[in-house]
């Protein structure tokens, strides 16, 4: 789990505010939205472990969730490359042991495992690009409304509400005691174990006291136990589109190597 | 310990998607039983505590590196089993949308390594009858320290029956073992020791709260058979899977093609049926393991099928030189394409 840094936290709220834009793509429905998005990684975790060149088509997906939904891409690369580490380290293996030939680019022989690392690292952007650019383009509300429409037990929608409506505070309130930390202890910010448990101590007990008088606010405004979720009108023919549209492509790319075909057109090559 | 969607083929993420919404849904029913209605900001707010705990950092003796709260074994020791998992499943969500750490189709890998064992295996079996009967300081260090590495460790080891059984990184099952097991030993013992400073100082400033929890925490006792069923099936169709993902080239495939017979009638039969078996081939979303075992019979199936417009080429580039170079210039002017999609699309200096 990586360190949480502030930066980390600013940029989650810039996340917030993508979300909170307004163009065709931020309108359509939250559950075809998350429906297309794990269809589209379900079609890309399904190939063969050795595919390249299909995987690309499916680059159409995440590009055009960032680009119609007014993201801007840098952000996205940025939180593409700090994610990578976990899938790199396990990914190198592949080509140590993994040393057959698969293919020659004139003298020079391709193995399998370099073919199958080239694969996995694709298949790890289109991923993660396409979860983030879910998340920036739909918001956490949308996404838990629509999720609950789905099936999402009512709990665990409201859970998750509930964690993202009071990440912000509570993280402001640790980056608080960070930085008095900091201030105080002349910048040797890793503490000793009995000083960690009281100021993380510290922070859950402001925490849980929170809390408690977050539930008495409820209350007094007549929360009853269970949380309302304001529900999104029904689909439109936009959403429908959306959905079909992009499904369909999804089976073809996954039912023909497109780029081949392509590749095939413009080298001339038998089939 | 997140795992990436990379790392995962759709029939392993599927299959732990569907363990894991059955847990939340399992609790979830729990929880509106024995619900406390002020358990709902609690639950929320300590979710966002432990993404808050993460800034602080302690260091650890003896070593040049620092260390911090992981959150499942803090968290069941809080809230109980039940509410703890809704609150651990909630944050790996979070992260796995916010942060890219984790996928969306591993999420339900990560929900059960990271959210089942704390919760379910090492609170209750090891933590509370370690911790029953007085809460000394050193005894509370002690069962602290083994619930979390034992936790650790099962999440570790389950990683690695997950990824064996997507078949998708090469490396070896021992190599895999060795190299996951002592990292999580050791990030285990320094969750412990986290865990065991937090615990030790809430005992010591405002103890009713840790004596507040058992009222849910009773309730697993009488599931425990069922949840140890549920583990031990998940350990056995895991290894059976890994066993077979590691022993044949293509086992997967194999077995499924030794109980449906389809790849059989794919290469053999004409007319509308083999069509069908055809496109079910290539439409099917389980991975094909033996991509040069298989390699011959897919073409010949390509070829021997009756000649429609569709049926240009195989399924995936063949292994001889025409072909990949034709998935290199198609890939390559793919990738162009997608960028010039991407140029099109680029939002606007616009202000938000």
């Amino acid at each position: 789990m990586p360190i949480m840094h502030l930066a980390n936290w600013i940029e989650v709220g810039r996340m917030d505010d993508y979300s909170r834009q307004d163009t065709p793509l931020h309108r359509l429905d939250a559950r075809v939205k998350a429906v297309t998005t794990l269809a589209c990684i379900v079609a890309v975790m399904s190939f063969p472990r050795y595919e390249v060149s299909a995987l690309m088509p499916f680059l159409f997906y995440p590009m055009a969730l960032t680009g119609m939904g007014r993201i801007p891409f840098g952000f996205i690369l940025k939180k593409i490359i700090v994610a990578s580490p976990f899938a790199l380290a396990i990914a190198i293996f592949n080509p140590v042991f993994d040393r057959e030939a698969a293919f020659m680019i004139g003298p020079v022989a391709v193995s399998g495992g370099w073919l199958s690392f080239t694969s996995i690292m694709l298949r790890f952007v289109l991923t993660v690009w396409a979860a983030l650019a879910l998340a920036a383009c739909t918001g956490m509300f949308r996404l838990c409304a629509g999720l609950e429409r789905l099936g999402m037990p009512r709990i665990f929608a409201g859970q998750l509400l509930f964690l993202y409506r009071y990440l912000f505070v509570v993280v402001d309130e640790g980056a608080r005691m960070k930085r008095a930390l900091e201030l105080r202890s002349g910048a040797i910010v890793p503490v000793s174990l009995r000083v960690y448990g009281s100021l993380v101590g510290h922070l859950l007990l402001r925490s849980m006291g929170r809390s408690e008088r977050i539930h008495r606010a409820m209350v007094a405004r007549g929360f009853d136990g269970a949380i309302k979720i304001v529900r999104e009108p029904k689909f439109r023919p936009a959403d429908w589109a959306f959905l079909l549209g992009w499904s369909a492509f999804f089976v073809a790319a996954r039912a023909w190597n497109i780029p081949a075909l392509i590749g095939n057109l413009v080298t001339g090559a038998a089939p | 310990m997140h795992m990436a969607d990379a790392l995962i083929s759709p029939a392993v993420g599927g299959t732990m998607w569907i363990v894991s919404a059955g847990l939340i849904a399992y609790c979830a029913r729990k929880l509106k039983q024995t619900m406390r209605d002020n358990l709902v900001p609690l639950m929320g707010v300590l979710g966002a505590f432990i993404f808050a705990s993460q800034m602080i950092n302690f260091s650890i003796p003896a070593t040049g590196s620092s260390g911090h709260l992981g959150g499942g074994l803090i968290l069941s020791v809080l809230l109980g089993p039940h509410a703890a998992f809704i609150v651990i499943a909630s944050v790996l969500t979070v992260q796995a949308l916010f942060f890219a750490d984790g996928g969306l189709l591993a999420l339900g890998c990560n929900i059960f390594n990271l959210g089942f064992f704390p919760a379910f295996i090492a609170y209750p079996f090891i933590y509370r009858p370690l911790i029953r009967g007085g809460r000394g300081a050193i005894r509370a260090l002690i069962a602290a320290l083994v619930a979390a590495v034992v936790g650790l460790q099962l999440g570790a080891f389950s990683v690695v029956l997950e990824t064996k059984a997507s078949g998708i990184s090469e490396l070896p099952f021992s190599t895999f073992v060795l190299l996951m097991l002592p990292i999580h030993l050791a990030i285990g013992i320094v969750e412990g020791l986290a865990t065991a400073a937090v615990v030790a100082f809430v005992a010591r400033a405002r103890p009713e709260v840790l004596d507040a929890e058992p009222a849910s925490a009773g309730a697993v006792t009488g599931l425990r058979s069922v949840l140890i069923g549920l583990a031990m099936a998940a350990l056995v169709i895991g290894g059976a899977v890994s066993w077979f993902a590691s022993t044949h080239p293509d086992g997967l495939e194999w077995a499924i093609a030794k109980v449906t017979g389809k790849e059989e009638v794919a290469g053999s039969s004409e007319g509308i049926r083999g069509k069908l078996a055809e496109f079910q081939g290539k439409t099917s979303f389980l991975p094909d393991y033996g991509f040069k075992a298989d390699e011959e019979k897919e073409v010949i199936a390509a070829s021997a099928s009756p000649a429609g417009p569709e049926d240009v080429g195989p399924e995936w580039p063949a292994v001889t030189a025409g072909t990949s170079v034709s998935g290199i210039v198609g890939g390559l002017i793919t990738l162009g394409l997608v960028c010039l999609a991407g140029f099109a699309l680029k939002p606007r200096r616009t202000n938000i």
